[in-house]
């Protein structure tokens, strides 16, 4: 009997728990010169507009989009329930509770993590993380760390962007065109949210993706191999498996926290 | 020496003398390259030892190597020129990491090494705006902003036309004879390398012969002068 399948299984199995473990000697080297002088803060702030600034449009536009389908969709249940002024409460609670943090974490990770995936794959490719560590420059202090930090403070406040954006887009379907009472929305918001729980654990909630996606970006375009199809999987991996693991980690923190 | 299960070198042992133009040579796959970042401990060996003066790289741990490096300065085949920073700001960067000059010294430095290098007028240039050969000359003046004591060359002449290569092989043994630099050039160039070479380390199947140019290119080893004479005849 062929147990070549088993092999494989167990290839790649190792290979996983093998990368795994690379991943976290990545990060305890992080954490390790997190605060080593000097504190590049011009590049943090370079990247935060980067991966914050450059961001806005597409958060917003994308916050509006789910929004608007929020107040439809949300409409049209609540009316056969006689439940309408209830729209605000089930806009707000979706956005904030779940919809703004996780889709603002996947659309960052498609378009700022792939970018910081791909850049540092590049710098791999052309050998510039090389001529930084012949220059005595450590590529993660260097590199690294203001791209991971940037991200970590960018993601609640493009998670914040795309809430706001989508109680407006719900406001415009429900009050501009479905014809529920705006007040009566707004109303419903205020009553059915509570900061600590809602808005609070939103923010926690986007706060652990921006650095989930973070790490994922930057470790897999340090490790990328030198080619370019080495940077073209890198950018891949990055979405995929930074996808993967935010909604895996999503159902873990509300099923543990209920946030 | 190996990746992965393709050996690379095996029971290699070889020395450059202190303050020459030593230049390894050897065919397509020879392991030229591997040799200095070996030197540079950019990557480790799987046995032996690697003494740069003094200290053995293969030993060390990455932060170890930070400090040796002090010492070492690299030109890469490619030039590795950070391409979000422009020329001024790739030259002064080791500088600045070094944290010991004000940033009027280190501009008297940036702006030393990059007429040092036959250069003008390029400090607000970016990497992409650059000739291969001003990439080659502006990864030199990087490669010596530090004044290392040994310097690593990786393929300088690469993609460079005759006039260009001159340049630079002039460039490179006017740095070595003002500064007393060690420098450990990688080059298939055979010309070049019989004009520069104070030593010459040459990489064949198996093994490795050293010596220097002349007596090498009269040596009684015939693959070492099919090697010389052939590559030599064909440039």
């Amino acid at each position: 009997m062929s147990v070549a399948w088993v092999q494989d299984l167990g290839a790649i199995a190792l290979g996983f728990v093998s990368d795994l473990g690379r991943f976290g000697g990545f990060t305890a080297h992080l954490a390790r010169v997190t605060f080593a002088p000097p504190l590049r803060l011009r590049a943090f702030v370079d990247e935060v507009y980067k991966l914050g600034v450059l961001s806005i449009i597409i958060i917003t536009v994308c916050g509006l989009a789910v929004g608007m389908v929020l107040g439809l969709q949300g409409y049209n249940t609540l009316a056969r329930f006689g439940a309408t002024n209830s729209l605000g409460a089930v806009v707000g609670l979706s956005l904030i509770r779940e919809l703004g943090p996780v889709l603002t974490a996947l659309l960052a990770t498609g378009r700022a993590g792939s970018a910081t995936a791909a850049e540092i794959g590049t710098m791999v490719a052309t050998e510039q993380l090389d001529g930084l560590r012949m220059m005595s420059v450590d590529p993660v202090h260097y590199v690294v760390m203001p791209r991971t930090y940037a991200m970590i403070v960018v993601m609640p406040l493009l998670s914040a962007m795309f809430i706001v954006m989508g109680l407006f887009g719900g406001y415009l379907v429900g009050a501009g065109l479905m014809g529920v009472d705006g007040g009566a929305y707004l109303s419903s918001i205020e009553s059915s949210i509570d900061f600590y729980d809602d808005v609070l654990g939103s923010l926690l909630k986007a706060l652990v993706f921006g650095v989930l996606v973070g790490l994922i970006a930057t470790y897999r375009g340090y490790t990328s191999a030198p080619t370019s199809a080495g940077v073209s999987a890198s950018t891949t991996s990055t979405v995929v498996v930074g996808s993967v693991t935010i909604l895996l980690v999503d159902y873990v923190i509300t099923a543990l926290w209920g946030v | 020496m190996a990746f992965g299960r393709r050996p690379v070198f095996q029971d290699l042992s070889c020395r450059f003398p202190r303050s020459r133009v030593s230049v390894i040579l050897g065919g397509s796959g020879s392991g030229k390259s591997t040799m200095l970042r070996l030197i540079g401990g950019l990557v480790g060996p799987t046995g032996g030892r690697i003494l740069v003066d003094g200290d053995d790289v293969a030993a060390m741990s990455e932060r170890e190597l930070f400090q040796v490096r002090r010492k070492l300065g690299m030109m890469f085949q490619g030039g590795a020129l950070l391409d979000s920073l422009s020329v001024y700001d790739n030259l002064a960067l080791p500088l600045r990491e070094q944290g010991e000059l004000s940033e009027a010294e280190i501009a008297d430095e940036v702006h030393d090494r990059i007429r040092a290098v036959g250069l003008d007028d390029v400090d607000a240039l970016l990497p992409g705006q650059l000739s291969g050969g001003m990439v080659k000359r502006v990864a030199l003046a990087r490669a010596i902003i530090r004044r290392p004591v040994i310097l690593l060359v990786d393929e300088p002449f690469s993609g460079l036309d005759p006039i260009s290569t001159r340049r630079i092989e002039t460039l490179l043994v006017d740095v070595n004879r003002r500064s007393g630099i060690t420098m450990l050039i990688v080059s298939h160039d055979v010309p070049s390398t019989m004009r520069m070479a104070d030593w010459i380390t040459l990489l064949l199947p198996h093994r490795a012969v050293e010596g220097e140019p002349h007596a090498l290119a009269t040596s009684g080893e015939s693959d070492v002068r099919e090697f010389l004479g052939a590559t030599q005849g064909a440039a």
